[in-house]
C-alpha cells in the first residue's frame, strides 16, 4: 500500500513538473516571442488595425461601429443617422455584466433559429426600415431589393462590412442627405468595394468605416 | 462568380494545400515518434520532469502518465481561475466561480474547449495565455501521443511496450505543434489578428465617443486553437471575431490548420505500420465523409429554408459578410467533424438541417478526420468494428494489420463506441426530465431540444462548439457538461491504450488469400458504411426530435 501511494505521489510530481515546464515554453516564451516579432515588424496590425481620420483615431478597419444620431449632452441614440452608410444589425452584441468597471464591447451572435418568432420579427422590422430609410423622392426601394445581410445580425455582432448590394441600396439616400450626386456616391461605393481575395476567397464586401470616411471627405470638399 | 462556385474553388484550394502538406508533415511526424535522438531542449525538459525518455512503458504505465498529467492540469487550471482576482496581469477581472472554473478546466484539459464564459469579460492575460493556451498545446499533444501508442500496438509484436508517454508528449509540443504555431501566428498577425499585452483601452469612433477593447495574445492562441483542434476562442464570438479571423484568407488558413494534423496523421500511421496504402484507405474514408458533409451543408444553407431566412432572403443570420455562406459552411463542417469546435458563424442560426449536419458530424465520433490524435484512434476503432463485421459475414476470425481481432479486442472496441453515446443520451434525457435545466433555452420547441442535445454531444465528444442560445453558465450545465467532457475524453483513452497493449503482445498472423484487404477501396466503402450505420442507429431517435423535426417543418 505504502509503495503504491509513494509511486502515485512520484507520478503526480512528474506530471506537475512537466506541466510547469511546458507552461514556461508554450505559455510564456512562445507568446512573448510572437508578440515581440509582431510588435517589431507589424505594430499597426498587431494593435488592432486602427484607422485615423482628420488627425484622430476613428476606430479599426476590422471592427464595426454604429452611426447614430447624437442626443443633447454628447450621448448617442439608437436611431441611425441616415447621412452615413449604415452597417448590419447587431442584435447579438452583449453587455458586460461580470466586471462592471468596464463597458466592454461583448462580441456575439443572436443564436436565434430560423423558426424563432423574435428573429422573424427583427428581420421583418429591419426590412421595413431598410425600405423606408432608403427610399427617396425619385427612387423607391422594393422589399425584394434588400439583401440578406442588411436585415440579419452577423456572428460577431462586430461585422465591419456590408455586401456591395447593401451599399448600393443606400447610395441614393446617402447622396440625398449629403446633397451629392447619386452617381458620385455610387462611384465611391464602387471604389470601396473589395472583391474576393485572388478572385475566389471570401465574399465581395464594402468596409463601412472606410466608406464613410471617404464620404465625409467628399461631402466636406 | 456565384457564391457557390467560389465555395467550390475554396474547397479545391483547401484540398490542394492539404495534399501538399500531407507527405512532408506525415513523414515528419512518423520520424518524430520513431526517432531515438533527443534535442537539447528536450533533454533539459526530461531532466526537469525527472523522467527517462528511453524507458519503454506497458499500457498501464502509459495510461498512468496520461492520467497523472491530466489530473494535475485540471487542478492547476482550476486553481489559476479561482485565484485570478489576486493575480497580477488579470486586467482587474475577478476570480471565476467554482462551478464555472471546474467546467472550464475540464473543458480545456479534455481538448474540448466548451466555454460557458465570455472570453472578453471573464479571462485576463494570465489565465488566457498562461493557462488556457498552454492546455491548447498539451491536450493536443496528449491526443497525438495516445494515437501513436495505438499505432505502435499495431506495428509492434510480442512485446507489451508502447513507448514513453513523457517523450511523446514533449516531442509533440516541441517538434510538431510549436514550430507550426510560430509560423502560423505570424501569418495571422500579418493579416490583422491582434497580438499585444495592452489592457482594456478606449478607441475613438467615427461619430465621436469611444469603444472599449481588450488587448491580448490573440494570434498566438488562435493558431494553436485551430492546429490542436481545441476551439476555445479568445473572444466570445470565437473565429467570427474580426480580431481572431480578419479576412477570407485567414478563414481558409484556419480551416487548413484544423484539418492539417488529423489528415496527415494517416500518413504517419501508414509509415509506422509499414504500409502507406493502409494509411490511404483511412484517409480516403475520412475525406469522403468530410467532402460529403460539406456538399450537404452547402445544399441546405444556400437553399436557406426557415421562416426568418426566407423573409431575409438568405441564411446570413450569425454569418459574417467577409466569409459568406460558402466558406462558413466549410468551416462549420470542418470544426464539427474534428474535435475543434471553433466557429466562424453560429450553428444555432443555421437552417434546421444544417444544424443537424453539425450535430451528426460530432455524433460520428469526430473521426473524419477528427481531433488531433483522437480522430486517428477513433477511426482505427471503427476499422476494427468494420473488419469484425466483415469477419462475421464470411465466418472467419477477423484480423487487421496482421493482428487478430479476438474477444478481448472487440470487447474493448465495443466499450469505446458505447461511452460517448451513453453520456450524450443519458445527460440529455436527464436535463429534459428536470425542471430547471430547460429554463436555459433561448429557443423553444424542437430547436430548444436541439440546444440541449447539442451541448452534451459537443461536450462528450470533446468538440466544444455550441448552439449558443443555451445559457450554459448554470450549476447544472457547468457540472454535468464538465463531467461529460472528462469522461468522454479519458474513459475511451483507457480502452484505446488497453487495446494497444493487447495488440502489441500478439504474434502477427501471416496474410493469406482469405485475409480482408484493408488497403483497398472496398474496405474504405465498408468503413464509411459502418460509421454511418453505427451513428445512425445510435442517434436517429434523438435527431428526429430535434434538427430533423425542425428541418422538415420548414
Amino acid at each position: 500500500m505504502n509503495t503504491s501511494v509513494r509511486s502515485t505521489a512520484r507520478l503526480i510530481g512528474a506530471g506537475l513538473r512537466a506541466l510547469l515546464v511546458l507552461t514556461l515554453v508554450t505559455g510564456v516564451l512562445y507568446p512573448l516571442a510572437v508578440t515581440g516579432v509582431a510588435q517589431g515588424l507589424l505594430p499597426g496590425k498587431a494593435n488592432g488595425s486602427e484607422i485615423r481620420s482628420e488627425g484622430r483615431v476613428v476606430g479599426s478597419e476590422l471592427i464595426g461601429q454604429r452611426y447614430d444620431l447624437p442626443v443633447k449632452g454628447g450621448g448617442r441614440t439608437r436611431v441611425p443617422d441616415l447621412r452615413w452608410f449604415q452597417p448590419r444589425p447587431s442584435n447579438g452584441l452583449g453587455t458586460n455584466t461580470v466586471n462592471t468597471q468596464y463597458e466592454l464591447l461583448l462580441s456575439g451572435a443572436t443564436n436565434r433559429a430560423g423558426d424563432n418568432a423574435e428573429l422573424l420579427r427583427w428581420v421583418k422590422d429591419a426590412k421595413a426600415a431598410a425600405v423606408k430609410d432608403n427610399s427617396t423622392a425619385t427612387h423607391k426601394v422594393k422589399p425584394g431589393d434588400v439583401p440578406a445581410d442588411a436585415v440579419t445580425s452577423s456572428g460577431s455582432g462586430l461585422d465591419p462590412h456590408i455586401s456591395p448590394e447593401y451599399a448600393r441600396l443606400q447610395a441614393p439616400r446617402v447622396a440625398e442627405k449629403n446633397q451629392l450626386d447619386v452617381a458620385q456616391v455610387e462611384k465611391l461605393v464602387a471604389e470601396h468595394t473589395d472583391g474576393r481575395i485572388l478572385g475566389f476567397i471570401g465574399e465581395p464586401r464594402v468596409n463601412v468605416l472606410k466608406l464613410n470616411i471617404a464620404l465625409k471627405d467628399l461631402a466636406t470638399r | 462568380m456565384s457564391p457557390f462556385l467560389a465555395g467550390v474553388l475554396q474547397m479545391l484550394a483547401l484540398i490542394a494545400a492539404l495534399a501538399l502538406a500531407y507527405r512532408p508533415l506525415g513523414d515528419h511526424m512518423a520520424r518524430v515518434y520513431s526517432s531515438d535522438r533527443h534535442l537539447r531542449v528536450e533533454k533539459w525538459i526530461y531532466k526537469t520532469i525527472g523522467a527517462n525518455p528511453d524507458a519503454e512503458m506497458r499500457w498501464p504505465a502509459y495510461l498512468r502518465g496520461v492520467l497523472a498529467f491530466s489530473v494535475v492540469s485540471v487542478l492547476f487550471l482550476y486553481g489559476l481561475q479561482r485565484l485570478q482576482g489576486a493575480l497580477p496581469g488579470s486586467l482587474g477581472f475577478v476570480s471565476i466561480d467554482p462551478d464555472q472554473a471546474f467546467n472550464t478546466a475540464a473543458s480545456f484539459v479534455s481538448n474540448t474547449n466548451w466555454q460557458s464564459y465570455y472570453g472578453e469579460q471573464a479571462m485576463g492575460h494570465v489565465v488566457q495565455t498562461g493557462g488556457l493556451a498552454v492546455q491548447n498545446f498539451v491536450s493536443a499533444a496528449v491526443g497525438i501521443a495516445v494515437a501513436v501508442a495505438l499505432v505502435r500496438g499495431f506495428a509492434r509484436s510480442r512485446t507489451g511496450e508502447l513507448g514513453n508517454f513523457w517523450a511523446d508528449l514533449v516531442r509533440g509540443v516541441v517538434r510538431i505543434l510549436l514550430p507550426i504555431s510560430v509560423i502560423g501566428a505570424i501569418v495571422l498577425v500579418a493579416c490583422g489578428a491582434i497580438q499585444n499585452f495592452t489592457g482594456i483601452h478606449e478607441v475613438g469612433q467615427f461619430m465621436g465617443g469611444s469603444q472599449q477593447w481588450n488587448g491580448g495574445a490573440v494570434a498566438s492562441q488562435e493558431v494553436i486553437k485551430e492546429l490542436g483542434t481545441n476551439g476555445g476562442g479568445y473572444f466570445n464570438a470565437n473565429s467570427a471575431h474580426p480580431f481572431e479571423n480578419p479576412n477570407g484568407f485567414t478563414n481558409l488558413f484556419e480551416i487548413f490548420l484544423i484539418l492539417l494534423i488529423p489528415f496527415s496523421l494517416t500518413r504517419t500511421f501508414g509509415r509506422m505500420v509499414g504500409s502507406l496504402r493502409q494509411g490511404y484507405a483511412i484517409l480516403g474514408t475520412m475525406a469522403t465523409i468530410w467532402a460529403g458533409f460539406v456538399l450537404l451543408m452547402w445544399a441546405t444553407e444556400f437553399a436557406g429554408h426557415g421562416p426568418a431566412f426566407e423573409a431575409a432572403g438568405g441564411a446570413m443570420e450569425g454569418k459574417e459578410t467577409r466569409f459568406g455562406i460558402g466558406a462558413s459552411s466549410i468551416f462549420a463542417v470542418s470544426t464539427t467533424l474534428t474535435s475543434t469546435g471553433a466557429v466562424n458563424s453560429f450553428h444555432s442560426s443555421y437552417t434546421g438541417l444544417g444544424g443537424g449536419i453539425t450535430m451528426l458530424g460530432m455524433m460520428l465520433g469526430e473521426i473524419a478526420p477528427g481531433g488531433v490524435g483522437s480522430g486517428l484512434y477513433g477511426m482505427l476503432i471503427m476499422a476494427i468494428i468494420a473488419v469484425f463485421i466483415a469477419g462475421l459475414m464470411v465466418g472467419r476470425t477477423p484480423e487487421y494489420l496482421g493482428k487478430k481481432i479476438s474477444t478481448r479486442e472487440i470487447k474493448l472496441a465495443a466499450c469505446y463506441i458505447l461511452v460517448t453515446p451513453a453520456l450524450v443520451l443519458c445527460f440529455t434525457a436527464a436535463a429534459m426530465a428536470l425542471d430547471t435545466p430547460v429554463t436555459s433555452m433561448t429557443n423553444s420547441g424542437a430547436h430548444g431540444f436541439s440546444e440541449v442535445l447539442y451541448a452534451y454531444t459537443s461536450g462528450a465528444n470533446n468538440n466544444g462548439s455550441a448552439f449558443a442560445g443555451l445559457n450554459a453558465d448554470t450549476q447544472w450545465f457547468n457540472t454535468t457538461i464538465g463531467l461529460a467532457m472528462l469522461l468522454g475524453r479519458f474513459v475511451p483513452m483507457v480502452f484505446v491504450l488497453a487495446l494497444a497493449g493487447s495488440l502489441a503482445e500478439q504474434t502477427p498472423v501471416p496474410r493469406t488469400a482469405g485475409t480482408l484487404r484493408t488497403e483497398k477501396p472496398l474496405f474504405t466503402g465498408l468503413l464509411v458504411g459502418t460509421i454511418v450505420i453505427i451513428a445512425g442507429l445510435t442517434y436517429f431517435p434523438a435527431l428526429a426530435l430535434g434538427p430533423l423535426a425542425e428541418g422538415l417543418a420548414s
